[in-house]
């Protein structure tokens, strides 16, 4: 059985890499975005048969109950978004926005992000973690500038600074948690091993842990988005092509703090070194509440959600912070359905600006009437993003306040309040996008694709009445792992 | 520790952080790449030094990639570019020079109180380079925030990956993996910094950051 692992592990690898090449080698859009949407699926596939045969792990690369979903929900949603992305970009070259050129670019790179996102999750070294977490914010940075105009280059320069400071500062972290190693560890690859990490970390230095821990917090904190590092984060998301704000928001974020909580792993592993706990819910909860506040004035409908994304990332943190296997149930759960949901979001917002011609709040208005499969479809989504029954995010978000409140009823209280902040803002900005009066002037045609959001916001509805029980199994044993 | 060669890796390492201090107070965007040339070659020198005395032979290919792209290609194609676009020659800095070096002095306090405690444990020789490789960082970090002009904020950058080699280098034994991909990332870094000056200078003939910062969502009508 191993060896059908083997393929599929390398599989997930290889197949984004090489199709990247070839789509650099091959021109023409129409059969660019087809190979793209296969690729994407064959890797999916590839994702899926993991979970029957896994891999040994090795000093590369590993396999193991945490990573194993996040692979098969990154692959899930890349093929999704490569489908709405084929519709998207088509409108996109029509309008002139894209070149034949950069469209070439544009699918080779998404397929490079696939495999730098495949390559992190399913990491076992800590080296090739960073790696892989560079890569894909080089790409991104790429991918974010495409349309070169003042404000996409601002955003990407932006970003690229600040991206580039995290990613130094998480080097750091690194090379001092190998430095914490060494000396019980002996030298070279197997000191950077992480399951291997993992069995000694109890006779580390926790000082130099501590340290470590610090760096590497903050530096793929600023990758995840937290407060105080997220600044580059609404630029990113509102300047580039919405397939890649789709991919940001639901995927990029989340290796990020897969990354962190990795090291966490190591840490509570560790009884001298620093509670990560404390750090984490500091930080998650100021993301919560400034990205609610930040809510409140945005005039971007791409922007708006991006700051709701910096506020999902907060409750996420903050679920992993408290620790415990009710709060990291509820974390993961939350992870996944955000994932879907604000994808969703995405998929609708893409087609909705392409439709408005702008991205501009005040000016979209009474979609429900005008185009209303997508108005729907994006009232579906902010209710669920919102936290409202019956989707499953709600569920989520009640299970963090719940065990938040059984433990430490006084943390409960801000989270609370971040909650309902942003809860109130969306629909009252969902009120006007979605049934305003509609401005008049005949209403654009759109060739949409619904299914990708319709996919999604199914999911998440299902999620929300009935959870699968193998899948609730799933993740109290990962929950459990987690510590 | 035999004397002479912990003694030659501390000057060297510290070496670095003293050049890093030239670069704080430089106020010519030449005068800065010349210098920045100079942390280059020190740290190849550094990187160098350690492979030596370490017995690690792949840490050459480091100080080589240092010395060859860092000290030499990278400086002179900025050189360029700075002539062909005629990019202001002068910097400005945000705080004025004293307060500036005052805070890279407190940064690099701070660098050391916070590294030698906590490495106690570890040689004498890690610890020395740890303390001055966060030093180097720091000053890095504390250059990016202090210039308005991009150029200025790449070479902060650059200084500040030094800083990571040269922590790379002190950590015996650490797998080339890493180094070869600090080096990748400079290569890559550059490319697209490349790429960013020349779209920039198309769109608003200045590489002044402030034109840029001038543009954000509240003001857009």
């Amino acid at each position: 059985m191993t060896d059908t692992g083997l393929v599929a592990i390398t599989a997930l690898l290889a197949v984004p890499a090489s199709t990247a090449l070839l789509l650099v080698l091959l021109p023409g859009y129409w059969f660019g975005a087809r190979l793209n949407v296969g690729a994407a699926l064959l890797s999916l596939l590839a994702a899926v048969t993991l979970f029957w045969a896994r891999p040994e792990p090795n000093l590369y690369l590993r396999v193991d109950d945490f990573n194993i979903y996040l692979v098969v929900l990154n692959n899930l949603v890349s093929f999704t978004t490569s489908v709405f992305s084929a519709s998207y970009i088509a409108h996109e070259l029509e309008t002139g926005r894209l070149t034949p050129k950069d469209m070439r670019f544009y699918h080779a790179m998404y397929q490079v992000l696939l495999f730098a996102m495949n390559l992190a999750l399913l990491a076992n070294n800590i080296g090739l973690l960073w790696v892989a977490i560079e890569l894909a914010t080089l790409i991104t940075v790429l991918m974010v500038g495409i349309y070169r105009t003042h404000a996409a280059l601002e955003a990407a320069w932006k970003y690229f600074i600040l991206g580039s400071l995290g990613i130094a500062l998480a080097l750091f972290g690194t090379i001092l948690v190998y430095l914490a190693a060494q000396p019980t560890m002996g030298e070279g690859l197997p000191a950077m091993a992480w399951d291997r990490l993992l069995v000694h970390a109890g006779t580390f230095d926790p000082a130099l842990l501590n340290l470590a821990f610090v760096f590497l917090l903050l530096g793929y904190g600023t990758k995840a988005g937290l407060v105080p590092l997220h600044a580059w984060l609404p630029d990113a998301h509102a300047e580039g092509p919405t397939p890649i704000s789709a991919v940001l928001s639901g995927l990029l974020l989340n290796v990020a703090l897969y990354a962190v909580l990795r090291f966490k792993m190591l840490m509570s592993a560790n009884p001298a070194a620093l509670a990560p706990g404390p750090l984490m819910v500091t930080m998650g909860l100021a993301s919560l509440l400034f990205a609610g506040l930040m809510l409140y004035r945005r005039g971007d409908i791409k922007r708006l959600f991006a700051y709701s994304s910096i506020e999902h990332m907060g409750i996420i943190t903050f679920a992993f912070g408290m620790g415990g296997p009710l709060a990291n149930f509820a974390g993961l759960l939350h992870m996944t359905l955000h994932s879907l949901t604000k994808s969703a979001i995405f998929f609708a917002v893409g087609h909705i600006s392409q439709v408005k011609g702008t991205q501009r709040i005040s000016t979209i208005r009474g979609l429900t009437a005008t185009h209303p499969t997508l108005g729907w479809g994006l009232v579906g989504g902010v209710i669920a993003i919102a936290g409202m029954p019956p989707f499953g995010v709600f569920m989520s978000e009640f299970l963090v306040v719940s065990s938040t409140f059984a433990r430490y009823p006084l943390l409960a209280l801000p989270l609370a309040v971040g909650l309902l902040l942003a809860f109130g803002t969306l629909l009252w900005r969902l009120h006007g996008v979605a049934f305003g009066k509609p401005d008049g002037g005949p209403a654009a045609p759109v060739q949409a694709s619904i299914l990708p959001m319709m996919a999604h916001l199914a999911l998440v509805f299902m999620a929300g009445i009935w959870l699968p029980p193998p899948l609730v199994a799933w993740f109290k044993n990962v929950a459990v792992l987690l510590g | 520790m035999h004397g002479l060669a912990f003694d030659i890796a501390h000057l060297l390492a510290g070496g670095m952080v003293v050049v890093s201090f030239l670069m704080l107070y430089q106020d010519r965007v030449y005068a800065l790449l010349n210098v920045f040339a100079v942390h280059a070659l020190v740290l190849a020198l550094a990187v160098g030094w350690q492979a030596y005395i370490q017995g690690a032979h792949h840490l050459y290919v480091t100080a080589g990639i240092a010395l060859v792209f860092k000290a030499i290609i990278i400086p002179t194609a900025l050189h360029r570019m700075v002539q062909r676009l005629d990019i202001h020659r002068t910097l400005e800095v945000v705080g004025g020079v004293g307060l500036d070096m005052l805070a890279g002095t407190a940064l690099v306090a701070l660098a050391i109180l916070v590294m030698l405690p906590v490495t106690a444990a570890a040689d004498a020789l890690a610890r020395e380079d740890l303390a001055f490789a966060l030093a180097v960082v720091l000053l890095g970090l504390l250059l990016m925030v202090t210039r308005h002009n991009a150029i200025s904020l790449v070479v902060g950058f650059m200084s500040l990956e030094n800083g990571l080699v040269l922590a790379a280098a002190g950590a015996r034994g650490m797998p080339l993996a890493v180094e070869i991909s600090v080096a990748f990332s400079v290569l890559i870094a550059l490319i697209v910094i490349g790429v960013f000056l020349f779209r920039i200078r198309e769109r608003f003939d200045s590489v002044d950051m402030q034109a840029l910062d001038a543009f954000r969502e509240e003001r857009r009508q």
